[in-house]
C-alpha cells in the first residue's frame, strides 16, 4: 500500500528551479533512499515534503489525505517527522528534556513523558548522554538525538537527511542496524537523503535519484547504480566506490 | 505542598530519571513568604515603602522574563501592559466607581489581548532580534502618545485616586504606610512566581523553549510555534499589568509617562538582567538590588549632598545609575546574579 505519494512537486527560487516536477511513492514499510549530486535540490525536496516550505505546484499525499503545504506542525502531527542534516537540538535543554518535549508535543501525558522518552533514548543508544547538556555533545550524539527526537513522535514516515554524514564508519553501522530496526519492528516507512552509497545500497529498497531538481531515474539500488546515466551525474564519480 | 522526597521514577533500563527543580522551586517560595510576611511590622515605614517598590520591580519583570527570557522575545515595550493595567485600575475607579480588583483583572484580559495582537503581528511579519524588540517599543510609545493625547484618559494629567475616609481592603486602600500595601504586593508577587513556575513546567512552558531554542525543529516535532508564543506573550503582558494596577493605588497617581514611558519598559527588564534571564529567581534577585537603588537616587534628586547640589529637583539620575549597572552587570555577571550563583554551584 502507498503510504507517501509526491505528485509534480516543483519549486523556484527567483528563477531558479530547485525541484522539478518531481513525483515518487513511497509504500509502506519500505525504505527509499534519496541520492543525487550536491544541489541536485534533494533537501529542498524534503523540505517541500515535510512542510518548511511551500511547493509551487504539486501535491503530497499522506495515508490518502492531501498535505501540501500543510505546516510542518501539522504534518508532524499527521505522522511524518523529519530530521535535519545539521543537528538542531534545543540548545539550553539535557538530552532527555529534548526528546521529552518531542514526546509531550506528541500528545502524551506529562506524567509518562519522561519515561518514555528515556525509553526512546535507550533505543537509539543514548543512554549514556541522556542526562548529559546538549552543548558540547560529539557529532554521533548529536545524529542521534535528531533520531530519536523524531521517533518520539512515533512517525510513520520518517524524513532522514544525512542522518550518516559526519560519523566515521564505525559509527555508521550500528546506525543502520538501528534504522532497519525501526522498519522491521515498528513497521516505520522510511525515506533518507544520503551520500554513503554504501549505506544506500545496503537499506534501500529503492532508490530515487536526482539531478538538477529532476528525477534521473528511480529502482531498485542495483539497477539504479549501474544506470550509465547516473555514473555521469556523479561526474565518473562510482557509486560503487568504497564510502 | 509536595515534597521534593517523592521516590525517582525508574526507566526500563534501571537508571533514575533525573529529578526536577520544580518542587524545590515552590517550597523555597514558601518558605521566603512565610519569611517576608513579618518585614513590613519590623521595618521603618521609609524602608518599607522600598521594600513595596522591591516587589512591584519583581512582578514586572516577573511577566517580562517570561516572555523575553523563557521565550526569547525580547520585548523593548512591557511599558504598554504595565501602563495599560495602571490605566485600567485608574480609569474604572475614577471614572466608573469601580473596584481597583476588578480593574486589575480588566487590566490583565486587556493587555493579555493587546499582547497577543502585537504578537500576532510581530510574528506574522516575521520580525526578529532587534526589530521584534523595536516594534514592542513603538507600540509602547504609541500608547503613551494616545494617553497624552486622549480626553478619553484625560491627557496628561492622568489619574489622582480619590481618598477615601476609611481603610478597605476591597477599594485597596489603608492608612499610609500600612502594612496591608506590602502584604497585598508580596501576595500578588508569589501568585505570579508561583505562575511562572507551573508555566516553565508545564507543557506550554516546554513548548515554548523548544521554540526559542530552535523554532524549526520544534515545529518538526510537531509544536504548533505561534499559538505558544502568543500564548506567552499574553501571560507575561498579565502579570505585567498587575504591577500596574497595583502601583497605582499604592502611589494613588498615575500620568501617561508613568504608566507607559520607556523608562518603565527598562525598568521591567533590568531586575532580570541583573538576577539573571530566564530563571524563576532572576527578576525577585534583580528586584531587591533595584529597589533601594531607585530610592537612593530619588532621596539624591531630592535632596542633594553639596557636591551634586546641581542634581536639585532634576530627573533621570536613576536610568544613570540603572545604565552604569547594567553595564557592570553584561560585563562581569553576564548570566545575572542567580545566573552566576547556579553556574557556580552546579560545578562542585
Amino acid at each position: 500500500m502507498t503510504l507517501l505519494r509526491v505528485e509534480n512537486l516543483a519549486k523556484s527560487f527567483k528563477g531558479l528551479r530547485a525541484v522539478d516536477d518531481v513525483s515518487f511513492e513511497v509504500t509502506e514499510g519500505s525504505i527509499l533512499g534519496v541520492i543525487g549530486p550536491n544541489g541536485a535540490g534533494k533537501t529542498t525536496m524534503f523540505n517541500l515534503v515535510a512542510g518548511a516550505l511551500r511547493p509551487d505546484t504539486g501535491r503530497v499525499h499522506l495515508g490518502g489525505k492531501e498535505i501540501t503545504g500543510h505546516a510542518p506542525h501539522r504534518i508532524t502531527a499527521a505522522g511524518m517527522t523529519r530530521t535535519f542534516q545539521l543537528m538542531r537540538p534545543f540548545y539550553s535543554m539535557t538530552v532527555l528534556e529534548n526528546v521529552t518535549v518531542a514526546v509531550l508535543a506528541g500528545g502524551a501525558a506529562k506524567r509518562t513523558a519522561r519515561e518514555t522518552a528515556a525509553e526512546v533514548i535507550a533505543r537509539v543508544g543514548l543512554d549514556k548522554w541522556r542526562d548529559a547538556p546538549t552543548e558540547g555533545l560529539p557529532t554521533a550524539a548529536l545524529k542521534r538525538l535528531e533520531l530519536a527526537r523524531a521517533l518520539a513522535s512515533k512517525p510513520r514516515v520518517l524524513l532522514l537527511d544525512e542522518v550518516l554524514a559526519g560519523l566515521v564508519p564505525a559509527e555508521r553501522t550500528p546506525v543502520m542496524e538501528l534504522l532497519e530496526r525501526l522498519r522491521t519492528e515498528d513497521g516505520v516507512t522510511l525515506v533518507f537523503v544520503e551520500h554513503i552509497m554504501a549505506a544506500v545500497m545496503r537499506l534501500s529498497d529503492s532508490v530515487l535519484v536526482l539531478d538538477l531538481g529532476r528525477v534521473l531515474t528511480s529502482g531498485a539500488p542495483e539497477e539504479v547504480t549501474r544506470d550509465p546515466r547516473v555514473i555521469e551525474a556523479y561526474l565518473g564519480e562510482d557509486p560503487h566506490a568504497k564510502a | 505542598m509536595t515534597t521534593t522526597t517523592a521516590p525517582a521514577a525508574t526507566t526500563a533500563a534501571g537508571k533514575p530519571l533525573p529529578r526536577q527543580p520544580w518542587n524545590r522551586h515552590l517550597l523555597a517560595i514558601a518558605v521566603l513568604t512565610v519569611l517576608l510576611i513579618p518585614l513590613p511590622l519590623i521595618l521603618p515605614p521609609a524602608q518599607a515603602s522600598v521594600a513595596v517598590r522591591v516587589l512591584i520591580f519583581a512582578l514586572m519583570s516577573i511577566g517580562w522574563n517570561m516572555m523575553s527570557g523563557f521565550g526569547g522575545m525580547f520585548s523593548f515595550g512591557h511599558a504598554a501592559y504595565f501602563g495599560i493595567g495602571a490605566y485600567a485600575g485608574g480609569f474604572l475607579l475614577v471614572e466608573h466607581n469601580v473596584s481597583p480588583w476588578i480593574g486589575m483583572l480588566v487590566g490583565m484580559v486587556i493587555a493579555a489581548a493587546f499582547a497577543t495582537l502585537i504578537g500576532f503581528l510581530a510574528l506574522r511579519y516575521k520580525l526578529r532580534g532587534a526589530y521584534f524588540a523595536l516594534a514592542t517599543f513603538a507600540f509602547a510609545e504609541m500608547l503613551r502618545l494616545w494617553a497624552t493625547n486622549s480626553e478619553f484618559v484625560n491627557r496628561a494629567v492622568g489619574y489622582h485616586v480619590p481618598l477615601r475616609p476609611e481603610s478597605s481592603w476591597w477599594w485597596m486602600q489603608f492608612e499610609p504606610a500600612s502594612a496591608n500595601y506590602f502584604w497585598i504586593a508580596l501576595g500578588l508577587t508569589v501568585i505570579a512566581l508561583v505562575v511562572s513556575v507551573q508555566f516553565v513546567r508545564s507543557r506550554a512552558g516546554q513548548f515554548t523553549k523548544a521554540a526559542r531554542d530552535d523554532e524549526d525543529a520544534a515545529a518538526a516535532v510537531g509544536i504548533p510555534v505561534m499559538r505558544y508564543k502568543l500564548l506567552t506573550m499574553a501571560l507575561s503582558a498579565a502579570i505585567t499589568a498587575v504591577a500596574g494596577a497595583f502601583y497605582v493605588q499604592y502611589f494613588l497617581f498615575i500620568d501617561p509617562d508613568l504608566a507607559f514611558g520607556s523608562s518603565v519598559s527598562i525598568q521591567a527588564i533590568l531586575p532580570a538582567v541583573i538576577g539573571g534571564v530566564a530563571t524563576i529567581w532572576g527578576p525577585v534577585i534583580g528586584a531587591v538590588v533595584m529597589g533601594p537603588l531607585n530610592d537612593v537616587t530619588a532621596t539624591i534628586l531630592r535632596n542633594p549632598p553639596p557636591a551634586l547640589e546641581f542634581l536639585q529637583g532634576r530627573g533621570g539620575l536613576d536610568v544613570i545609575v540603572y545604565g552604569a549597572l547594567l553595564i557592570i552587570i553584561v560585563l562581569l555577571l553576564p548570566q545575572g546574579i542567580y545566573g552566576a550563583l547556579r553556574k557556580r554551584w552546579s560545578r562542585r
